[in-house]
C-alpha cells in the first residue's frame, strides 16, 4: 500500500536560480497524481525533491518540508534510506547495460546485500509481471542484457526494477515521452493498474495522458504550483485563468 | 476530457510471496508501522544509510589520487638527498666546470678516481643527440601526419595508424638491440665514411671513431623512436581543426596543399609545437637505446661521429658500479637535473596541447 | 594582373601542391619502410633463435652454447605481478576519484596534470629514486632494503604504472552515461556500492584494457631495473634477491661478445614483442568495438 505525500513551503534552487517557489500540496495515497506544465516550469525539479535526487547536483539547495507518510524526508532520514522507499522511473530508459534482465530487476536488492536466491526469483517474477514484461522476457531472464530490449521494453524493465524494492511511492518523470505510441499506451495501462498498490506521481507533457491515468493533477508554471485539483476539474473547469490558457493550448 | 474508465483491467497474478525474516534489529522509521509490512521492505528499512562506508570509500579514493603527488615528492626527495654530497662539494659549478688532465693537459670532465665531476659532457651529449633527433624526426613526422590526415586513401589509413601505434609501443631496449646489430654496422660501413668524405670539411664529421657508435647513430635511433609520438599527436591536433576552416580556405579556390597550410597547419601550429616539445621530452629521457649506441665516453669532441654520453645514458652505464659515494652522488645529481628538465619540458608540452585540444590533455603513450 | 602572370601563378601553385603531396608521401615511405624493416628483421632473427630450450632452460655460463632465458621469463612474471599489485589498485582508485568524486575540482585538475607530466619522466630517474629508497642500506623502513632485490624492481615498475592506469580509468569512467549512475542512486544503493558495482563494472572492459596498456609498457622497461632488480644469471624466484628480467637480459646479452648470447637476445626480443603486439592489438580491438556494450 502506498502513503500520502505532504509538501509544505518547498523551495528549491540550482545555484542562484530559484527553481521552485513555495510549493504546497498534498498528494493522496494510492492514487495517481499528474503534474503538468510547460517546459522548464520546475515539475521535474519538484519530483526530484521528493526522493532527494535534486541534491545530487552540487549547486542544488532545498528548503521546506516534505513528509512521506509520517516521515520528514529531509530531517528524519538520509537520502539513501528515502530512495529505497520512493522509487523513480526516468524519462529515458536507463537499464544497467552490463547486467542481465534478471540482475537489472534484482539490482536494488542485490546491491543492498540481499542474496536469498529463491526469494529473489519470486520478486523478479512478480515485478516483471507487475510491469507487464514477464511474458516477453521470461525465457531470457539471465541470457539477455537489459540494454538489448526495445525502448518500450526497457522502460518497463526500469519500472520492474523500481517495483522490486517494494517502494511506497513511485515517481515517474515523463516515463513515456521517449517511447512510441504503442509502448506509451502499455505504460499508461500499467500506471492505471499499479496505482491501487502504490502512490504514483507522474510528470507529463501530455495532457491527454494526465487525463487518462490520474485522479488528481497539478499545474506548474514558472516554479510555482498554480492549481492542484481533481483531474476532471482541471481539464473541464479550471479555477485559474493561467491553467485554462495552458490546457487550451494558448501557450506551452 | 474524462478520466478514462474504460481501460481494461490487466489481470496480474499475485505470486505467493513468503516474506523472508530479515534482520529485525536496526532502526525502523515510524512511518513503516503504518504500511503493510512486507519482508523486503523491512529488510531494506533496516539497512541504514552506510554513511561510514561511503565516507571511508571516498577517502580511500582520495588517498589513491594523492599518491600521484606522493610519487613526485618521493622522487624529488630521493634525488635531492642523494645529490647532497655532490651539491655541497661543487655547487652550481657542477654544470659548467672543466678540469684538466694532469698527464695529457687536455680538458677532462669526469674523473671518479680523483673525485672530479662535471656534468658538461652529458649536457652536451643530451643536447646534441636530442637536437639531431628532432632535426630528423620533425619534418618526417609532420609529413607522415599530413599524409595520414589529409591525403591518405581510407583503406590505408587504419593499418598505417595501427603500425604507428605499434611502433610507439616497442620497448627502448629492442630498438637498441636492432640498432646495435643493424644500424651501427650500417653507419660504420656505409654512412659515416660518406659523411666524412663529403662533409668532413665542416669539422663536424671526422673519422677518429671507426666504431659506428656515437652521437649521430644515437640521434638516428632516437629520431626513429620519437617519430610515432610526434606524428600521432600532430594528427590529433590536425583532426581537431574544425572542417569549417578547411572548407573556408577551399572555397577561396586554394589547392589542397594551400588548404592544408593555411586552413589546418596554421590553426594547429600551437598544438604541433606542443607535440614537438613532447617529442623532445621523450628524447631527453630515452635511456636504453641511446646507452647501447652512444659509445660511453666522458669527453667532448666536435665530431658528430664521436662517442659520448647523455645524462640518461651515463647513469645507466655507471650507476650500478659507481666508485664511492661522491661518484654516486654526482650521478644522482645528474638524475635530478634530468628530472627537473623533463618535468619542465613535459609540463610545457602538456599546457600547449591542452590549450589546443581543450579538455583532457592528450594521452601520452 | 595580366593573363600570363595569372597562368604562371597557378602553375606555380599547382607545382607546389604536387611537390607537397610528393614530400608527404616520401616522408611516409621513409618512415614506414625502415620501421617495417625493423619488424621483419626482428621476426626473422628472433624466429630462428626461439626454440623450446629458450623457455625452459636457464642461461649457460658464458661461451657455452645452448641454454635459454627461462629465469628471465619467470623473473619478468614475478616483477610484473608485483608491479600490477601495486599499480592497478592505486591507479584505478585514483581514476575513480577523478571521475566520480573530484570532477571539476581544482584538486582533480592538479592530479590529472601531474599524472600526465609524471608519465613523461624518464624511467631511469624512477630507478634512481627507488634505489635510494629501497636498495641503499641506510636503515630504511622499507622491507627487503639494503641490497638489490626483486622487490625494489617491482616497486619501481608498479609506481610507473600508477599514472597511466589512473588516467585511462578516468577516461573510461567518464564514458559511462550519467543516466546509469542516477538509476543506481534512485534505487537507494549506497554511493560506494553504486560506483563499484555499477559504474566501474560498466566501464570495466575499458578499464581492463587500460591496465593492459600500462602492463605492456612496463613489461618492456629496462632502465628502472638496472640498479634495483639488477638481474640474475641463475634461477631465482625470491623477492629478496636480485632477479632476472627479460628486457634486462636482452640488454646485457646484446652488449656481450658472445654470439650465443646474441642469439638469445633476439629470441627474447621476439617473445617480448609478441606479448606487446598482442596487448596493443587487443586494446585496439576492444576500444574500437565500443567500450560499453549496449549502453544507450
Amino acid at each position: 500500500m502506498g502513503v500520502g505525500i505532504e509538501v509544505s513551503n518547498l523551495n528549491a534552487w540550482y545555484g542562484t536560480n530559484h527553481t521552485l517557489q513555495d510549493i504546497n500540496l498534498n498528494i493522496p495515497a494510492n492514487h495517481a497524481t499528474a503534474l503538468i506544465g510547460p517546459s522548464g516550469c520546475g515539475k521535474s525539479t519538484f519530483v526530484r525533491c521528493l526522493n532527494r535526487m535534486h541534491e545530487t547536483n552540487p549547486i542544488a539547495r532545498v528548503t521546506g518540508t516534505v513528509r512521506i507518510g509520517d516521515l520528514d524526508i529531509y530531517k528524519d532520514a538520509k537520502p539513501v534510506e528515502i530512495r529505497r522507499r520512493v522509487g523513480m522511473v526516468f524519462q529515458r530508459p536507463n537499464p544497467f547495460p552490463t547486467m542481465s534482465i534478471y540482475d537489472n530487476v534484482a539490482a536494488g536488492l542485490k546491491l543492498n546485500g540481499y542474496s536469498t536466491r529463491h526469494v529473489l526469483d519470486e520478486i523478479v517474477e512478480r515485478s516483471l509481471k507487475n510491469s507487464a514484461l514477464w511474458d516477453e522476457v521470461k525465457d531470457d531472464l539471465k541470457k539477455k542484457s537489459g540494454a538489448s530490449l526495445s525502448g518500450g521494453q526497457q522502460q518497463r524493465l526500469c519500472i520492474a526494477r523500481a517495483l522490486a524494492v517494494d517502494p511506497e511511492v513511485l515517481l515517474m518523470d515523463e516515463p513515456a515521452s521517449a517511447l512510441d505510441p504503442v509502448s506509451t499506451s502499455k505504460i499508461e495501462d500499467l500506471i492505471f493498474q499499479l496505482k491501487s498498490q502504490y502512490t504514483i506521481v507522474i510528470v507529463t507533457h501530455n495532457m491527454q495522458q494526465a487525463a487518462r491515468v490520474a485522479e488528481k493533477t497539478g499545474f506548474f508554471l514558472n516554479g510555482r504550483m498554480v492549481e492542484f485539483d481533481s483531474t476532471h476539474k482541471i481539464f473541464t473547469n479550471p479555477s485559474d485563468k493561467r491553467t485554462e490558457d495552458y490546457i487550451t493550448g494558448r501557450f506551452g | 476530457m474524462k478520466v478514462n474508465d474504460n481501460v481494461p483491467e490487466i489481470r496480474i497474478s499475485q505470486a505467493q510471496f513468503q516474506p523472508e525474516p530479515g534482520p529485525a534489529d536496526g532502526q525502523v522509521p515510524a512511518a513503516a508501522a503504518s504500511t503493510e509490512a512486507s519482508g523486503i521492505r523491512s529488510f531494506l528499512l533496516s539497512k541504514g544509510n552506510s554513511a561510514v562506508a561511503d565516507r571511508g570509500f571516498h577517502w580511500l579514493m582520495v588517498l589513491c589520487a594523492l599518491s600521484i603527488f606522493a610519487i613526485v615528492v618521493l622522487i624529488a626527495t630521493e634525488l635531492v638527498t642523494g645529490s647532497q654530497l655532490s651539491w655541497v662539494q661543487f655547487g652550481l659549478k657542477f654544470f659548467y666546470q672543466v678540469f684538466v688532465d694532469p698527464v695529457t693537459k687536455l680538458p677532462m670532465y669526469w674523473d671518479p678516481v680523483n673525485g672530479n665531476f662535471s656534468a658538461v659532457p652529458f649536457l652536451y651529449g643530451t643536447l646534441v643527440s636530442s637536437f639531431l633527433a628532432l632535426l630528423m624526426a620533425v619534418p618526417l613526422a609532420i609529413g607522415l601526419a599530413v599524409f595520414l590526415t589529409e591525403m591518405c586513401p581510407g583503406a590505408l589509413r587504419a593499418p598505417l595508424s595501427f603500425l604507428t601505434e605499434l611502433l610507439a609501443a616497442i620497448p627502448s631496449v629492442i630498438y637498441g638491440l636492432w640498432a646495435v646489430f643493424v644500424l651501427v654496422p650500417l653507419m660504420r660501413e656505409h654512412i659515416n665514411p660518406l659523411l666524412v668524405s663529403g662533409l668532413g670539411w665542416t669539422g663536424f664529421f671526422s673519422d677518429d671513431n671507426p666504431t659506428g657508435l656515437g652521437f649521430l647513430t644515437s640521434g638516428v635511433i632516437l629520431a626513429i623512436m620519437i617519430l610515432p609520438i610526434i606524428s600521432s599527436l600532430t594528427r590529433e591536433v590536425m583532426t581537431a581543426v574544425p572542417h569549417s576552416q578547411r572548407e573556408a580556405v577551399l572555397a577561396l579556390g586554394a589547392t589542397r596543399w594551400e588548404m592544408i597550410r593555411m586552413g589546418v597547419l596554421r590553426n594547429a601550429r600551437i598544438g604541433i609545437v606542443g607535440a614537438i616539445i613532447l617529442g623532445l621530452g621523450r628524447a631527453l629521457g630515452e635511456t636504453m637505446a641511446v646507452t647501447m649506441v652512444i659509445g660511453n665516453s666522458t669527453d667532448i669532441h666536435r665530431s658528430l661521429l664521436s662517442n659520448g654520453n647523455t645524462m640518461a645514458s651515463v647513469i645507466a652505464n655507471q650507476y650500478a658500479e659507481a666508485v664511492g659515494d661522491m661518484h654516486l652522488s654526482a650521478l644522482t645529481e645528474i638524475g635530478l637535473a634530468l628530472f627537473i628538465v623533463t618535468i619542465i619540458v613535459n609540463a610545457l608540452a602538456q599546457l600547449l596541447l591542452w590549450a589546443v585540444t581543450r579538455g583532457a590533455p592528450a594521452r601520452v603513450n | 594582373m595580366k593573363a600570363g602572370e595569372n597562368q604562371l601563378r597557378s602553375r606555380f601553385r599547382a607545382l607546389t601542391d604536387n611537390a607537397a603531396t610528393g614530400l608527404a608521401i616520401l616522408s611516409t615511405v621513409v618512415v614506414v619502410a625502415p620501421l617495417v624493416a625493423i619488424f621483419v628483421y626482428l621476426l626473422y632473427k628472433g624466429a630462428s633463435s626461439v626454440n623450446l630450450d629458450f623457455f625452459i632452460k636457464v642461461p649457460k655460463p658464458e661461451g657455452e652454447a645452448g641454454g635459454g632465458m627461462a629465469n628471465a621469463i619467470l623473473g619478468s612474471g614475478i616483477l610484473l605481478a608485483l608491479a600490477s599489485a601495486i599499480g592497478v589498485p592505486i591507479g584505478i582508485g585514483g581514476g575513480i576519484f577523478l571521475a566520480e568524486f573530484g570532477r571539476g575540482t581544482k584538486l582533480a585538475n592538479a592530479v590529472r596534470f601531474t599524472a600526465d607530466v609524471l608519465n613523461g619522466v624518464p624511467s631511469i630517474v624512477m630507478g634512481v629514486a627507488i634505489y635510494g629508497l629501497v636498495v641503499r642500506p641506510h636503515g630504511s623502513f622499507m622491507p627487503f632494503s639494503g641490497h638489490f632485490s626483486a622487490f625494489s624492481g617491482g616497486v619501481a615498475l608498479g609506481i610507473m604504472m600508477i599514472p597511466t592506469v589512473c588516467r585511462t580509468t578516468e577516461e573510461m569512467l567518464l564514458m559511462v552515461p550519467n543516466a546509469v549512475r542516477e538509476a543506481a542512486l534512485a534505487l537507494g544503493v549506497p554511493n560506494w556500492r553504486s560506483v563499484l558495482s555499477i559504474t566501474v563494472r560498466t566501464a570495466s572492459p575499458g578499464i581492463i584494457t587500460g591496465c593492459m596498456l600500462a602492463f605492456a609498457r612496463v613489461a618492456g622497461e629496462t632502465a628502472p631495473l638496472i640498479f634495483t632488480a639488477l638481474g640474475n644469471s641463475f634461477w631465482s624466484a625470491s623477492l629478496d634477491r636480485p632477479i632476472a628480467a627479460l628486457p634486462l637480459q636482452i640488454y646485457v646479452y646484446a652488449l656481450s661478445p658472445y654470439e650465443d648470447q646474441h642469439r638469445l637476445a633476439w629470441a627474447g626480443a621476439l617473445v617480448l614483442i609478441v606479448l606487446i603486439v598482442a596487448a596493443v592489438s587487443l586494446v585496439r580491438y576492444v576500444t574500437s568495438r565500443g567500450v560499453l556494450k549496449g549502453a544507450s
